[in-house]
């Protein structure tokens, strides 16, 4: 091979698949691209980012087709119900979880541990200092709390936020929540009246939010981000990849599937009909997932009895009832919820 | 805060009587949820109830 294609040590970062976060780019949207009056916590567009909220205000969370050059999709929140003065323990951010067998590479706990970049687009009507937020489940939510700076309002703005090693803190190797990243919104002061932290430290509260952004303090104030990406080392540019592979990465954690089981059940004997709907889901699932049945027709007053589910499949019963005078059938589609 | 609203909460038996999941309406969405520790929904539930917050009825 020539000397030319061999790729230098400070340049090990570039090989494979470098973005740790998934859908960064925020183009999966399996559940919906809008959903209104939210006043809760949930996942409700975008995959694999959630909307955490603690009676801040009522907001609209979209996947929006705003972005910046080279991207097609950002997250967005918009306040639809201002709170002006949030009390103590009010609390609005944006959530992304990390499983802890993917960040084994970063040797957390070691000597060998890893420092990180992230990267990100951020736009707001609000400018000025904003908290990002990493905490560590696995090690009593010790955490750092790095800020950034919006510097001018309805502008798309590139941001890169060093993440030092921790040498001290092991990451377990499962399938389990390991790391929390935050983009702070808004807080009282049980989470904003502390101090920066750029340093791996124990979980204080007051020091998860000190650069309050404040979005949520009047309404139409919005918050959106895309071209979100954790690296090791230094922030490089965005690493996109083809929709399918975003998808199937995202699938370990929802997935929607139609049963179109088509089940007819003769009147002739009797007033009862079961569907027994196996399905397999598209990628092995985080763990196994919690199920909804929705969408069902002609299905007389049936209901649905819990099946079994496991990381690969899911069985359950569909019990159709009818007085009789006319067939059943079912139509449904099912939905696994693997999220962290 | 509780991260989660839940109610309706019951076990369900597989044919053999075993406890087999849990049903439980979530954020006003009915789930079948397994009783595994890592997912969220049965974490969320079993925080809830170690709390006195919740109680998980007997299967039908």
């Amino acid at each position: 091979m020539a000397l030319s294609k061999i790729l230098p040590a400070s340049q090990e970062q570039y090989v494979g698949s470098r973005n740790l976060i998934i859908n960064g780019n925020m183009t999966c949207s399996q559940r919906g691209t809008q959903a209104t009056g939210i006043t809760t916590t949930g996942f409700r567009t975008v995959d694999r980012f959630r909307t955490s909220l603690s009676t801040l205000g009522t907001w609209t969370e979209d996947q929006a087709t705003d972005a910046p050059d080279g991207f097609s999709n950002s997250f967005k929140l918009t306040c639809t119900t201002a709170d002006a003065s949030p009390a103590a323990g009010d609390i609005a951010y944006i959530r992304y979880m990390f499983e802890g067998n993917e960040l084994q590479m970063l040797s957390y706990g070691t000597s060998s541990a890893k420092a990180m970049t992230l990267s990100f687009w951020v736009k707001s009507n609000k400018t000025g200092s904003a908290t990002v937020q990493l905490l560590q489940n696995d090690n009593s939510a010790k955490n750092i709390s790095p800020s950034y700076t919006i510097s001018s309002a309805n502008t798309w703005e590139y941001q890169t936020v060093s993440i030092p090693a921790d040498t001290a803190g092991n990451i377990d190797n499962d399938n389990g929540p390991a790391v929390a990243l935050i983009w702070y919104l808004n807080s009282g002061s049980n989470y904003s009246s502390g101090t920066t932290r750029t340093t791996w430290t124990a979980y204080s509260a007051t020091d998860s939010n000190p650069a309050n952004l404040g979005v949520g303090g009047a309404t139409s104030d919005y918050f959106q981000i895309t071209g979100v990406q954790l690296e090791v080392g230094n922030a490089t540019p965005f690493e996109h990849e083809p929709f399918s592979v975003t998808l199937q990465k995202c699938q370990r954690y929802y997935c929607t599937t139609g049963t179109s089981a088509g089940y007819s059940v003769p009147t002739n004997i009797g007033p009862y009909g079961y569907m027994l709907a196996p399905m397999s889901f598209p990628v092995e699932m985080r763990s196994a997932p919690s199920m909804t049945n929705t969408s069902f027709a002609n299905a007389g007053t049936g209901s649905y009895h819990g099946g079994f589910q496991s990381i690969t499949t899911y069985r359950y019963v569909h019990e159709m009832r009818n007085s009789g005078g006319s067939n059943l059938y079912g139509q449904t589609i099912n939905t696994a919820d693997a999220e962290l | 805060m509780n991260e989660m609203i839940i109610t309706n909460v019951a076990y369900y038996n597989d044919a053999a009587g075993n406890q087999d999941s849990i049903k439980a309406t979530i954020e006003g969405v009915e789930m079948s949820i397994p009783l595994d520790p890592v997912n969220r929904h049965y974490a969320e539930i079993m925080r809830q109830v170690e709390a006195g917050e919740l109680t998980i009825e007997d299967a039908d």
